[in-house]
């Protein structure tokens, strides 16, 4: 069996405030595998993202990320924010080549990679704007382009596509599909959306509040591109609603 | 691509008749003909003409009108209160952004300060004039401290400012791209505050220009503020209005071409580009 490139097991996590965001959460990745996280507001899906990133410590357990436990954040884990996160001084070009000239490429190096993920990315036209000048759509395409041009074996992402309309969406997701097949990059994506996590992912993984932790995992083998409107989608969104409708109720009981 | 881009350069609109130049000079020419107006009706009254005004003004720059202790001393005037300004500025700016750095990201020099800088703060730059005297002497070097002074505190709260607040995502995003903990100084902090100290910088200039005539105006022989002085002890209520008029303009080209430079380099920030 290859190795997983990420185990969380018994990955807990209390804010100092008192607040148990996550108890007892067990999820492991196979390299390339498209991870959806799903659940209501407060169950802890950011916090579980946050601390494979490394940018929250874990209070129980751990979390290992290619047979080493996670300490802090480092380019091997990249993160698409929902707010984009772009340096607002730079430009795209130069936004995308941050990571490469940060872990100590030369400027020529980090700027030809550049160049490449910019035209990768469809920016070329936008190389040399700032980030202010630029659509929602845009700014998440330079996000996802700067993990990618750093090498980045894993990406998490949290809401990436939330703050977008529906077209540009829709758009998004399929960009991001055809990255992940030409990279074999490992994906963990968390949305709100059952819709989009049917779309994309290899595997659904669904979680509850109050302590967050995670309820029940649905592997989606649906052929891509996959049919929004087939029944076979719809059986599963149907599933996946009642396991987090169960959820509500057991909630409001 | 069919994404909007609000604002790139090249798409502006096409000119249009631009009534914005009427629009500024309105209110001068309003109250220059209010002034005048007013000299008209009261001849030989204490407040001179525009025109006498002008005619001191040319005095002041070229002489051949009175050639007295006034004629062609503007230039010397203006460079010696511009350089004290100037270099006032950047001794100011000089000990004002490494400490507002410190004050702002460092706790312990933060504890150890702040309360100090709060009560020092409040206090005017005027009411530093007798010790700044006592401290200097009476003469151009109190003048120099009062202008360091007033331009000081303006750069340094705006540093202090824009160096906490920078925004805690640009921090995990450098992070996450593999800037290590002691590189994010220069990385994120400083590049993120720079329009915070550059607004710093042009209150703090634009403040030296205030200080400099009250650094002036006591026991100090050049300088715009010395002129004024002088003027005023001669009753030569024309060349008072024609050095504050220096001033005012010497202020504003000063702030013109500080915000230029701004724009220049600030060109990714929606407030300066
Ligand atoms: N930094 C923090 N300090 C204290 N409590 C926190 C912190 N971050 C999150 N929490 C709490 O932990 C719980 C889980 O939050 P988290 O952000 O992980 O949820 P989420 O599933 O991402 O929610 P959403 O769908 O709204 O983004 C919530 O109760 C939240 O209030
Ligand atoms: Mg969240």
């Amino acid at each position: 069996m290859i190795p997983p490139v990420l185990s969380a097991i018994n990955a807990g996590k209390i804010y100092p405030g008192g607040i148990e965001a996550l108890r007892n959460a067990n999820l492991t990745i196979a390299p390339g595998e498209f991870v959806c996280l799903i659940g209501a507001s407060g169950c802890g899906k950011s916090t579980l993202l946050r601390m494979i990133a490394g940018f929250e410590t874990v209070t129980s357990g751990q979390i290992i990320v290619r047979g080493k436990e996670v300490t802090g954040p480092g380019p091997d884990r990249g993160m698409v924010f929902q707010d984009y996160g772009l340096f607002p001084w730079l430009t795209i070009r130069k936004n995308i080549a941050f990571g490469p000239i940060a872990r100590g490429k030369s400027k020529a190096e980090a700027m030809a990679t550049a160049d490449r993920f910019v035209s990768m990315m469809g920016l070329d036209r936008f190389a040399d704007s700032y980030p202010h000048q630029l659509s929602g759509g845009m700014k998440q395409r330079v996000a996802i382009g700067r993990v990618l041009a750093n090498d980045a074996r894993m990406a998490l992402m949290d809401e990436p596509f939330g703050a977008l309309d529906a077209m540009t969406r829709e758009r998004l997701q399929e960009e991001l599909l055809t990255i992940w097949r030409a990279t074999g990059l490992s994906v963990v994506f968390v949305t709100h959306s059952l819709e989009e996590a049917i779309y994309l992912a290899d595997r659904v993984v669904v979680m509850s509040p109050g302590p967050g932790r995670i309820v029940a995992e649905e592997r989606i083998t649906l052929e891509r591109p996959r049919d929004v409107s087939s029944p076979q989608f719809n059986d599963i969104r149907r599933h996946l609603a009642a396991l987090l409708h169960a959820d509500h109720a057991r909630e409001a009981a | 691509m069919s994404e909007a881009v609000e604002t790139l350069p090249l798409e502006r609109a096409p000119a249009r008749i631009d009534a914005t130049p009427l629009l500024r000079i309105v209110v001068p020419v309003v109250l220059l003909m209010g002034w005048w107006a007013e000299t008209a009706l009261h001849p030989g009254g204490l407040i001179p003409a525009p025109s006498e005004v002008g005619v001191a003004l040319w005095d002041l720059a070229f002489g051949g009108i009175n050639d007295d202790a006034f004629s062609q001393m503007l230039l010397p005037d203006l460079i010696a209160s511009a350089s004290r300004v100037y270099g006032a500025f950047v001794l100011a700016a000089a000990v004002a952004l490494p400490l507002g750095m410190l004050i702002g990201r460092l706790r312990l020099v933060r504890e150890m300060l702040e309360p100090t800088l709060q009560v020092l703060r409040p206090v005017p730059v005027t009411a530093w004039l007798p010790l700044s005297m006592i401290m200097f002497g009476i003469g151009p070097k109190s003048a120099f401290f009062l202008v360091a002074l007033g331009s000081f505190f303006p750069i340094l709260l705006n540093t202090i400012f824009a160096v906490r607040s920078v925004e805690p995502r640009l921090f995990e995003a450098a992070q996450m791209l593999g800037v290590s903990p002691a590189r994010l100084f220069p990385k994120v902090v400083l590049p993120a505050s720079l329009p915070g100290m550059f607004t710093g910088l042009r209150l703090g200039l634009g403040l030296a220009w205030v200080v400099i005539v009250v650094g002036e105006m006591t026991g100090v022989q050049t300088g715009l503020g010395a002129m004024i002085m002088d003027a005023r002890q001669l009753s030569r209520t024309e060349i008072v209005i024609a050095g504050m008029a220096v001033i005012g303009v010497a202020g504003f080209l000063s702030d013109y071409a500080v915000l230029m430079l701004g724009r220049k380099l600030l060109a990714w920030s929606p407030q300066h580009g």
